[in-house]
């Protein structure tokens, strides 16, 4: 982390270069020196679409500042898993599915759900375990189920809804039903088998799966050098006979264009992708933790590649919202959600009979 | 009425079911061309098509996770186990994803895992287990172990119109063992309903799967050798379980031995036995009994595997004892 080499991770379209590997090596401490490339229109948005997607991010933002009071004045519930740095990714995958096709999302994928059109009211009701939750207080955060919406959430266990997600198209395909499905991994979550007996089924299978491996640098207090030695997570999609291809991950663009063409392949019957996207947990595994193991230029460095300021420049840069504007919808966000909040913190919790209910469906 | 194997009878309603619903797919290793390593569905991949009988690679997490995303997307999958013991691959997904879909989410994982399980064949440790407590331990997943022909066709086609994860053990000890009359086209046997296999007044054997067959024979050694009228319980599946049959057949006799072929400690015997002292606690004459296997895994050698796996003579003794009491 001491030389000005600067990385260049390139969208899909052209020859990756940089490797986790290469990012810990070229960080660059001092800000004066870092310069970081101003992202740059890519191929397949247009400005209503980036209008749209940069209003998703500023969502997600807004979302977990919120959260984090909820933490800090101790009426969260569970872990309070942060999405900072991975706005752009959660929400520039997503927004490349068409309404028919399948989300199954992670733990940092809050802006996916916004982008599938879920409602606040639906996730905080989740998060704060209220009655009249999706999931009757039996399960929180985003670990539910919205069919209408085709969002099949995570369990806690690592991994474990990639078969998921590749079965459900294995269905599709019985029903003649044109359905692509994105899920999610951490940099730590795809050393698990779930990971690689999934792919490997996909791509035995020819499904329209697209794997979205999100390295943010550290799997809790691990990092990255301890959880994997390949250059990139990427790779594997050699060994798997599949679509491979890493981008920056603070960069919607990029990540939009990654994604867009997998989809398009995908869909015309060339099999699964593997995508990984490069960026950083800006926070603690949740927010219990002080991520103290992570080193301060590292967390410097990123700072500097925020996705939603960097998103924000160019945002401005194409006239599509002023300084003023942005500054508006902000406040527009953050008091929608204060709004919210207030009223479900009221609710009550469910009833304790729920506890007792649905083992097994009739 | 036909008559089939136990084997033929699973391979008879798995072809029915298919035939009745498009839903019905199977997935599993060797299950395509080759017919699964014990044939059952020999035959298949010609009647339905390689997009409904799936050979997969050798990816039990993989396999098990399918079946769970095919039926939150409106399949009903059959998962095969090349041998029941591969399933420990797959827990997870079942114990975790497929358990506690219907609690969390309210949507119906209308699924079967089924394969070969049980030992008395040489299979040694690994492919010889009885794992069925760990399933019945596991709120959200119903347990089938059938013991006859009859019960393994109508007990398969329950399993796969239930809309829940189903894991049925199949005793492969029985599957070329038994030929019984079995009935034609669509037959059903409903998850939860135990059989009364011999009516008797002295003592009640509740026990499942191939222990059914040992129980029998140490009842008609009994009752030849020394006039005693003992009743067997089969019952069936452990979840759902029929409790109401068998305390009425204990409340009947007064004395108890629960049996199966898995292992003692922590086996489902257990949760028989305390049901039957909290419940029917003063009809008893006699302390409840516990036939098992001996608490180790399933030895290759065959003096070893038969001196751990229950007999025909320790049933013999055991209910020996419990009448003498
Ligand atoms: C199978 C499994 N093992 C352990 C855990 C505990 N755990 C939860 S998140 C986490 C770290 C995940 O890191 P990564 O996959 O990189 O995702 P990130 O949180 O960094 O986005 C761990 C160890 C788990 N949820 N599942
Ligand atoms: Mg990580």
């Amino acid at each position: 982390m001491h030389n000005s080499v600067q990385t260049t991770i390139m969208s899909s379209s052209q020859q990756t270069t940089a490797t986790s590997q290469d990012i810990e090596n070229s960080i660059d401490s001092r800000a004066e020196t870092d310069i970081v490339p101003p992202i740059e229109a890519g191929a397949h948005l247009d400005d209503d679409d980036r209008r749209r997607v940069f209003d998703f991010m500023l969502q997600t933002r807004e979302f977990d500042l919120a959260m984090l009071r909820l933490y800090r004045q101790g009426r969260a519930f569970g872990g309070v898993y942060s999405q900072m740095g991975n706005e752009a990714t959660a929400v520039a995958t997503a927004y490349a599915l068409q309404e028919q096709d399948v989300l199954f999302p992670m733990h940092r994928d809050i802006g996916a759900h916004f982008v599938r059109g879920q409602s606040l009211h639906a996730l905080m009701l989740n998060h704060l375990a209220r009655k009249g939750s999706m999931m009757r207080g039996t399960d929180g955060t985003g670990h539910y189920a919205d069919p209408d919406k085709r969002i099949y959430g995570n369990i806690s266990h690592l991994g474990a809804m990639i078969p998921v997600a590749a079965g459900f198209l294995m269905a599709s395909r019985l029903k003649g039903e044109d359905c692509v499905a994105m899920t999610y991994i951490g940099d730590g979550g795809s050393q698990i088998g779930d990971f690689h007996e999934a792919m490997n089924l996909a791509a035995v299978q020819n499904l329209p799966l697209i794997v979205i491996i999100e390295n943010n640098q550290y799997a809790y207090s691990t990092p990255n050098s301890e959880s994997f030695a390949c250059e990139r997570l990427s790779d594997r999609a050699l060994g798997y006979g599949c679509h491979g291809v890493t981008v920056d991950g603070t960069n919607p663009e990029a990540v939009y264009d990654a994604c867009f063409e997998a989809i398009r392949n995908a869909r015309g019957g060339g099999g699964p992708a593997l995508i990984e996207t490069v960026s950083m947990r800006m926070r603690g595994h949740a927010e219990h933790d002080d991520f103290s193991y992570v080193p301060r230029e590292v967390i410097e460095y990123w700072g500097r590649r925020d996705p939603v300021d960097r998103y924000e420049k160019l945002v401005l840069e194409r006239k599509i919202m002023t300084a003023d504007e942005i500054a508006a919808r902000r406040k527009e966000i953050s008091s929608q959600m204060n709004a919210v909040i207030d009223e479900v913190v009221e609710l009550p919790f469910p009833d304790a009979e729920e506890g007792f209910k649905n083992i097994f469906m009739d | 009425m036909p008559t089939m194997t136990y084997l033929e009878a699973i391979s008879d309603a798995l072809r029915t079911e298919m035939h009745r619903d498009e839903s019905v797919f199977i997935l599993g290793e060797d299950v395509a061309g080759f017919g699964g390593a014990f044939r059952i569905t020999k035959g298949f991949v010609e009647d339905f098509g390689k997009r409904r009988v799936i050979n997969t690679p050798i990816s039990e997490t993989a396999i098990i996770g399918a079946a769970i995303g095919a039926a939150l997307n409106g399949m009903r999958p059959v998962v095969e186990m090349q041998f029941m013991d591969f399933v420990t691959n797959g827990f997870n997904q079942l114990a975790n994803v497929a358990a506690t879909t219907a609690y969390r989410w309210g949507i119906p994982v209308p699924m079967l895992v089924r394969g070969p399980a049980g030992g008395g064949v040489g299979g040694g440790p690994f492919h010889s287990r009885n794992s069925e407590a760990w399933f019945a331990h596991t709120p959200g997943i119903k347990v089938v172990c059938p013991s006859s022909a009859a019960d393994a066709k109508g007990l398969t086609t329950a399993a796969i119109r239930d809309n829940n994860p189903v894991v049925m053990f199949e005793h492969k000890g029985l599957y070329r063992k038994i030929r019984e009359d079995v009935p034609e086209g669509e037959y059903m046997v409903p998850l939860g309903e135990a059989r009364t296999v011999r009516s008797g007044n002295d003592a009640s054997v509740i026990t499942y799967g191939s222990m059914v067959f040992t129980a029998r024979e140490a009842a008609e050694k009994l009752a030849q050798e020394e006039g005693a009228d003992i009743e067997i319980i089969d019952i069936r599946t452990l979840v759902p379980f029929d409790e109401e049959a068998v305390l009425a057949s204990v409340r009947k006799t007064g004395r108890a031995l629960v049996a199966h072929e898995a292992t003692l400690t922590g086996g489902f015997a257990g949760e028989i036995a305390a049901r039957l002292a909290d419940k029917c606690f003063e009809f008893l004459d006699a302390p409840i009994r516990r036939v098992a296997a001996f608490d180790s895994p399933t030895p290759f050698a065959p003096t070893l595997e038969r001196a751990v796996l229950p007999s025909v003579d320790v049933v013999t003794k055991a209910l020996r004892e419990l009448l003498e009491y």
